[in-house]
């Protein structure tokens, strides 16, 4: 039983970063119909960036703060002006191929410029246990749950509560409308890609300390939050969240209870019977885009 | 005109057979990329250095040694590729891989060309095989695990173990062996568990192994997931004494995993920092040159270039033929041959036989607990 509280504590805190990726990964579909095939490799990179801000001598603090900035210029900005714009209007189907083609970019310039070695990363989280309904568990575990419902929290708050959100929803909904109306939907388009950027940075730096910064990280991040993405609804920033941190826990209960070889079997297992028997996800709505 | 064309022919076939005073071509395949980097880079920097110390004293018998460096990107598929492409210009004797897997497929291209191949694999099984031309630079599962079953039971005393070991060749050769002796001795085998490689998420595993509450760990992963599975151990809180091969304990392991690899044990056939004068040397010259201390996988590709060397003078010619029959049964003695250093003896089928180190993580540094006597 302790072991299973553990489990879940653990696949929570995977989860929830899964999650955050998630979300950024609907957030982009909504808003610009990208699928970004590099998200995982968006996730992988910043750590590098706060590695190498920390390699000229900057103190761990402001080498976050540098990696996030960076990440929004780089993967944000950059992405969209230099790839998303220039490709999107032929078509969704080319864009997520050279999603696809800048995943591989990504990886091997890493690759190239650091080294094919994974390397250390520390940690926001102090490392030691608290107790917890007479469980211990880790405070890495806990840190990584408290930030990522935080920036989810925020990023609601964000698009429910103000003006701003409330454009960047009509600009998902209906773009023409929304440009009639006033709203200045390109800006907004521009907005939801900062924040993907930031919320890849923000897991980058939870996940890193665990998984160790690695070129080819991304991957199985990649994969993971595409899934939950399209298993919680894809067309729903909830159902992101929801996806990811059951995503999470099943992984883990999967290499638990069924074995390690096929744990990144189940979560493909459970993608293809939520895709037969609700295709708009858990939570999703049929035919309907909202951020 | 014609016979211009003729002599020159000649002249340039006379040069390239006339061999005396040619470079010895060495050939070597390495996991330069993907999860064996660490095992690829090291091994590479370490067969560098060694030929550069050899040239710099004027080469093996008065020829230069020099080597080609391919990447097997960690993949059986590509070593085979890569070491076949080696094979085809003909090189005196062939170096690395350095993983199991990519040893396994590797080895009988080697071995239908004649040439003898030095590698860095452990699996049990690559020199059962009765292949002829194959020689190790470190211990073979078979002749380390029953030295760390050996200190599991007698020294850590321990009743109940956890087997954690990767799913490839390297894990499962290691697996197979140490539960057959854990078995032997009266230690039992609690949780028996298989991991990837490159699993990033170990959380499950030591919920396993803490849902099991061993008296002892045994990890046998490569250095990356090694690293993982250490900082997942410490934050589950798990206690329980970890040992471990020189894969847990390594430098790399240490720098990734931080504190949580402190406490870790492990047998080493090979450390840099054992007490040893010739390794404490050669650690400091390659620290200078690469700016970094190296693994085991230094010392084994630095140890594969002067069993060249060693073997090379002993024959007193440069015999690609009769170079394995004369490493089989040679015993390299480091009086003779600093760079081998530390006696060592290869057996009939390519083993080999050396003191070996009992190595324990205490504040990140390898610290040498026990040195363990050569067998025979």
């Amino acid at each position: 039983m302790s072991n299973l509280f553990d489990l879940l504590v653990a696949g929570l805190a995977t989860g929830a970063i899964y999650a955050l990726v998630a979300v950024g990964f609907t957030l982009l579909w909504q808003t610009s119909q990208t699928i970004n095939f590099a998200q995982g490799e968006f996730v992988m990179l910043p750590a590098f960036l706060m590695l190498a801000a920390m390699h000229v001598g900057a103190p761990f603090w402001l080498a976050i703060i540098l990696g996030i900035l960076l990440s929004m210029i780089l993967l944000g900005l950059a992405f969209k002006l230099l790839l998303v714009d220039p490709m999107m209007r032929h078509g969704v189907l080319p864009l997520a191929i050279a999603t696809m083609a800048l995943a591989i970019g990504i990886k091997e310039a890493v690759k190239q410029f650091f080294s094919a070695e994974a390397s250390p990363f520390p940690s926001i989280v102090p490392t030691g246990d608290i107790s917890v309904l007479g469980h211990a568990v880790s405070l890495q575990s806990i840190g990584v749950l408290v930030v990522a419902i935080l920036a989810v929290f925020g990023l609601t708050t964000l698009l429910n509560r103000t003006s701003l959100g409330h454009q960047m929803q009509a600009a998902a909904q209906n773009p023409t409308v929304a440009r009639i109306i006033g709203v200045p939907v390109e800006r907004m388009i521009l907005l939801t890609f900062l924040i993907n950027a930031f919320l890849v940075a923000l897991a980058s730096l939870l996940i890193t300390p665990i998984y160790l910064a690695k070129f080819s990280s991304g991957e199985v991040l990649g994969q993971a939050a595409f899934i939950a993405a399209i298993v919680g609804g894809f067309n729903q920033v909830r159902g992101a969240i929801a996806g990811g941190l059951l995503i999470g826990v099943l992984d883990n209960l999967a290499a638990a209870y069924v074995s390690t070889q096929y744990r990144a079997a189940v979560p493909l297992i459970f993608l293809i019977v939520v895709i037969l028997f609700r295709p708009q996800g858990l939570l999703g709505r049929a035919e309907e885009r909202t951020v | 005109m014609k016979s211009t064309i003729l002599a020159g022919a000649l002249l340039a076939f006379a040069a390239a057979t006339g061999a005396h005073g040619q470079a010895i071509k060495l050939a070597d395949v390495a996991e330069l990329s993907g999860g064996g980097a660490t095992v690829g880079t090291n091994w590479k920097n370490g067969i560098d250095l060694a030929i550069e110390e050899i040239n710099a004293k004027g080469g093996v018998l008065g020829r230069k040694l020099e080597v080609t460096h391919a990447d097997s990107q960690s993949n059986p598929g590509v070593a085979r590729a890569q070491v076949q492409k080696a094979l085809d210009a003909e090189p005196y004797v062939l170096l690395g891989p350095g993983y199991s897997g990519s040893v396994k497929v590797t080895a009988p291209l080697a071995a239908e060309a004649g040439i003898a191949q030095i590698m860095g694999g452990e699996a049990a099984e690559l020199t059962q095989a009765g292949n002829k031309f194959l020689f190790r630079t470190s211990f073979g599962q078979q002749s380390s695990m029953p030295k760390v079953a050996k200190y599991i039971h007698d020294e850590m005393k321990a009743k109940t173990v956890a087997v954690v070991w990767v799913n490839n060749d390297f894990g499962r050769g290691g697996r197979d062996v140490i539960v057959k002796e854990l078995d032997r001795l009266g230690s039992k085998v609690v949780a028996d568990l298989s991991t990837e490689a490159g699993q990033a998420d170990f959380a499950a595993d030591v919920g396993k192994i803490k849902a099991a509450n061993p008296d002892a760990v045994f990890v046998y992963l490569n250095e990356e997931e090694s690293a993982r599975i250490l900082k997942e151990l410490k934050r589950q809180g798990v206690t329980a004494p970890l040992m471990g091969e020189t894969t847990l304990i390594g430098q790399k392991v240490i720098e990734l995993a931080g504190d949580a690899a402190n406490g870790a044990r492990g047998h080493v056939g090979l450390t840099t920092d054992a007490p040893v004068d010739l390794i404490k040397a050669f650690r400091e010259k390659f620290a200078k040159k690469y700016n970094y201390v190296p693994d085991h996988n230094g010392l084994k590709g630095y140890l594969a270039v002067y069993m060249v060397k060693a073997t090379t003078e002993k024959m007193g010619k440069v015999d690609p033929k009769a170079f394995a029959d004369t490493l089989h049964g040679l015993t390299i003695k480091a009086a003779d041959e600093p760079g081998t250093l530390m006696d060592v003896t290869f057996d009939q089928n390519g083993d080999i036989d050396r003191q070996s180190f009992l190595v324990e993580v205490v504040e990140g540094k390898q610290v040498v607990k026990q040195v363990l006597p050569k067998v025979k």
